[in-house]
């Protein structure tokens, strides 16, 4: 082994998993569930572009325990992934990589997403 | 000798690739940067039409079907509407595409997933902005 002082390797021990990985990993996990949403979206637009017998049948769908969790659920994903989204498009410029930059936008990310959730629900 | 004969391979690889080539910098698969600036550039819009569209759909208490009908049907609603439609079916297809190109291995499967999510997002894209349409000219 050497002793020169360098920086070793990560040792998986002591590692600490950083929440800009976690956001990272969720940014494209919500952006596929987003792409589930984009076709219940566009079934929403179909179903008011038919008649109003198959609207209904889509309204009482949504209005189901399960459809209520997936919408609300998809609110929060869309919440996340817009927020990530400008997290990442100032990371693009250069800006905001310092490790506590990282961590401390990465929170603000989470807090916010779950805050306009909350925000919008109860407004709606 | 051998030193010498690979300094001269190097100078011959190095002098093959014009000044332009490293200009245009579109890489070995003719695209350069087209894929990434276009994610990014769906990304800004879908921030200010994802927006416009929460706060619309968060202003209107009735969802029935003549409501939206009306909603959808008003000129500049249809507009926006087919933005926002196009957009996202563009961004979308752009990220499953990378997920795609990370996932999945073995060429077949790798070529028939990316054709699929092209006809998948393509189905998306004509749907959002046929509905669309054929309320706002239907309201007219």
């Amino acid at each position: 082994m050497s002793n020169s002082g360098r920086p070793l390797s990560p040792h998986l021990s002591v590692y600490r998993w950083p929440i800009s990985m976690t956001l990272s990993i969720l940014h494209r996990m919500t952006g596929v569930a987003l792409t589930a949403g984009l076709v219940v979206y566009v079934a929403w637009l179909m179903a008011a572009a038919g008649d109003a017998a198959a609207y209904q049948q889509f309204v009482e769908l949504m209005q189901t325990p399960f459809g209520r969790i997936a919408i609300v659920g998809w609110s929060f994903t869309f919440f996340f992934h817009l927020f990530n989204g400008i997290r990442h498009l100032f990371a693009d410029t250069g800006r905001g990589f310092e490790k506590s930059q990282a961590s401390t936008s990465a929170w603000a990310v989470v807090v916010c997403s779950v805050m306009l959730t909350l925000v919008y629900w109860w407004l709606s | 000798m051998f030193r010498d004969a690979d300094a001269r391979v190097l100078v011959v690889v190095v002098n093959l690739r014009s000044p332009l080539r490293n200009a245009l910098g579109s890489g070995s698969a003719k695209e350069g940067t087209s894929h990434w600036w276009a994610q990014r550039v769906t990304a800004a819009a879908l921030i200010i039409l994802g927006a416009w569209f929460l706060l619309a759909l968060s202003h209107s208490t009735a969802l029935d079907y003549d409501a939206v009908n009306e909603w959808i049907g008003r000129p500049w609603n249809s507009v926006v509407l087919l933005l926002l439609g196009l957009t996202l079916a563009y961004h979308s297809s752009l990220g499953i595409q990378v997920v795609i190109e990370d996932y999945v291995h073995g060429s077949f499967l790798k070529v028939v997933s990316l054709i699929l999510n092209k006809f998948f997002h393509a189905v998306i894209a004509m749907a959002a902005v046929f509905a669309v349409l054929k309320i706002s000219f239907g309201a007219a």
